[in-house]
């Protein structure tokens, strides 16, 4: 749920408001030193998948349901920069759409795309540093930072809460209320983080952000016949994937993945 | 949850408001959004002023009420939390209906339910006046850094195909028995959603692509041209604001003039 206008003050809401000019700002250009040309269709088409990925619910307990959030998701698929920008104006489009304040977008914003995209693939590098550097590790890490930056996204709420609620509600009720919620919904966002994490890294692991380093180190090794690959599977496109994972599910998956039409 | 109109709020007419240029309209519905906010919430009169005024403008867009009504319903999960404020904000009690609620538990409750609705209404009428495409041009020339604008835009643009090829996922899913009714069924949404995310990419670097034999170098060709905003039209959004800042104002100086 997106913080509505009102509901923290205004010199709050615009303190949070530069913010969010700050980190997106820096985001655009450290997306454009990556990819520079390609920023725009990539980022659009990830905004419009989180866009999608939102509206679909997925059941919590007791007949309730939740939406995913999506920043560590983009994150770890897109990378940092071009995440925080995806969710940034995904929360920009929703907010105009009538779908949070438009006087609290800055807040927003520095919640979801900044803690959010940013904090957690800060967490995700960290975690997947500590992990032994192998292909199942990706979405082990996306999970732990799901699972962690969920709170700590409801956490940066609170800090705004308490430095600018209009609300006289004791900040230790907030506290407990937003956290508890927060470790509930960051459970099943991890566990569709890691899943869909998992899925990528099996048919296109070259398309995963947050693999990158991963990928890079391994090398091309020459396997005996019994584990060898059939002629014809790891050509074309999947060049960058060849050689690293089972084929049956590389040769499968990307069956499934390109069935889409242009 | 309403996709379509998440999609695409326009709602078609040729009234005034719909005329006016897109970026007077975003000035004027920004500014008076800071405006409602501002207002204090113990000038219970200054919100029905406002409310006057957003719903002079949704009849002045001949926005049918039952369009908006459904609109508003975005922030039931929020009226539901203030509805909880009287009986756990801490201060003095009054009793309402035999039962003790808190004075200024009540007093924010309505204050919070107040602004976020006045907020939301004023972004339905610009949302529901203006195509996205305008709304767009009109960031733009509000000099909006352009790479967003260009996001936001692919973003609108593809998120229609990107939600209708999930749909299509949802019939291949349903129509293999799957009912999703526990946490065990997220191992098949997540698979979805991985599909969805490779296409989704997929269709970006296509897209790219196509753009690139096209002649894109980086920058997407300048604004779509239109007549720049005449003076009575910025006149006109300038006084909405000055109408909301004299209400906020007011309201304020008479909070202060009130004994507390």
């Amino acid at each position: 749920m997106h913080i509505p206008d009102g509901f923290v003050d205004a010199p709050t809401s615009a303190a949070f408001g530069a913010v969010a000019v700050a980190g997106v700002g820096y985001a655009v250009k450290r997306a454009g030193d990556e990819a520079s040309d390609q920023v725009v269709p990539l980022a659009g088409l990830c905004a419009a998948f989180v866009f999608a990925a939102q509206m679909l619910n997925f059941p919590v307990a007791m007949g309730t349901s939740g939406h995913l959030l999506g920043g560590v998701l983009a994150a770890v698929l897109v990378g940092p920069w071009l995440g925080a920008i995806a969710i940034a104006v995904v929360l920009g489009v929703q907010s105009l759409f009538a779908d949070g304040g438009l006087t609290a977008l800055g807040l927003n914003i520095t919640n979801m795309a900044l803690v959010g995209a940013l904090g957690g693939y800060a967490l995700f590098a960290l975690v997947l540093r500590l992990l032994p550097a192998r292909a199942p590790s990706v979405a082990a890490a996306s999970a732990v930072a799901a699972l962690i930056t969920v709170p700590l996204a409801a956490g940066a709420f609170v800090i705004e809460f308490a430095l600018g609620g209009t609300v006289d509600l004791p900040l230790g009720g907030v506290v407990g209320a937003m956290l508890g919620v927060h470790v509930l919904i960051g459970i099943g966002e991890a566990v569709i983080t890691a899943a869909t994490v998992s899925l990528v890294m099996s048919t296109r692991p070259d398309l995963v952000y947050g693999a990158r380093d991963l990928l890079d180190a391994r090398r091309l090794e020459i396997r005996p016949p019994a584990a060898a690959v059939p002629t014809g599977h790891g050509g074309g496109t999947g060049a960058a994937a060849g050689g690293l994972e089972p084929t049956a599910t590389s040769v499968t998956g990307r069956r499934a993945a390109s069935g889409s039409e242009a | 949850m309403g996709g379509a109109h998440v999609l695409d709020p326009y709602h078609p007419g040729g009234s005034v408001l719909h005329r006016l240029p897109a970026q007077c309209k975003i000035v004027a519905t920004f500014g008076y959004v800071v405006c409602v906010v501002l207002t204090p919430i113990t000038a219970g009169w200054a919100f029905g002023a406002h409310l006057a005024v957003v719903g002079g403008l949704c009849a002045l867009a001949r926005l049918p009420p039952g369009l908006v009504l459904r609109r508003l319903a975005v922030e039931l999960p929020f009226v539901a939390f203030a509805v909880a404020l009287p009986f756990v904000v801490p201060g003095e009690r009054t009793e309402v209906l035999g039962v003790a609620l808190s004075r200024p538990g009540l007093e924010q409750a309505f204050g919070l339910v107040a602004r976020a609705t006045l907020g939301l209404m004023t972004v339905i009428v610009l949302a529901a006046t203006t195509p996205a495409r305008e709304l767009l041009v009109g960031l733009e020339r509000l000099r909006m850094p352009p790479v967003i604008v260009a996001v936001a835009s692919f973003m609108i643009r593809y998120a229609g195909i990107v939600i209708d090829q999930m749909g299509r996922m949802s019939v291949a899913r349903r129509s293999r028995a799957h009912e999703p009714r526990s946490l065990l069924a997220t191992r098949a949404l997540a698979a979805s959603l991985g599909t969805l995310f490779i296409r989704s990419y997929e269709r970006g670097e296509r897209v790219h692509l196509a753009m690139l034999a096209r002649g894109y170098t980086g920058a997407l060709p300048g604004a779509l041209p239109g007549p720049a905003p005449r003076r009575a039209q910025w006149g006109a959004a300038l006084c909405l604001v000055i109408l909301g800042a004299a209400i906020a104002v007011l309201g304020r100086r008479l909070d202060l003039g009130a004994p507390a």
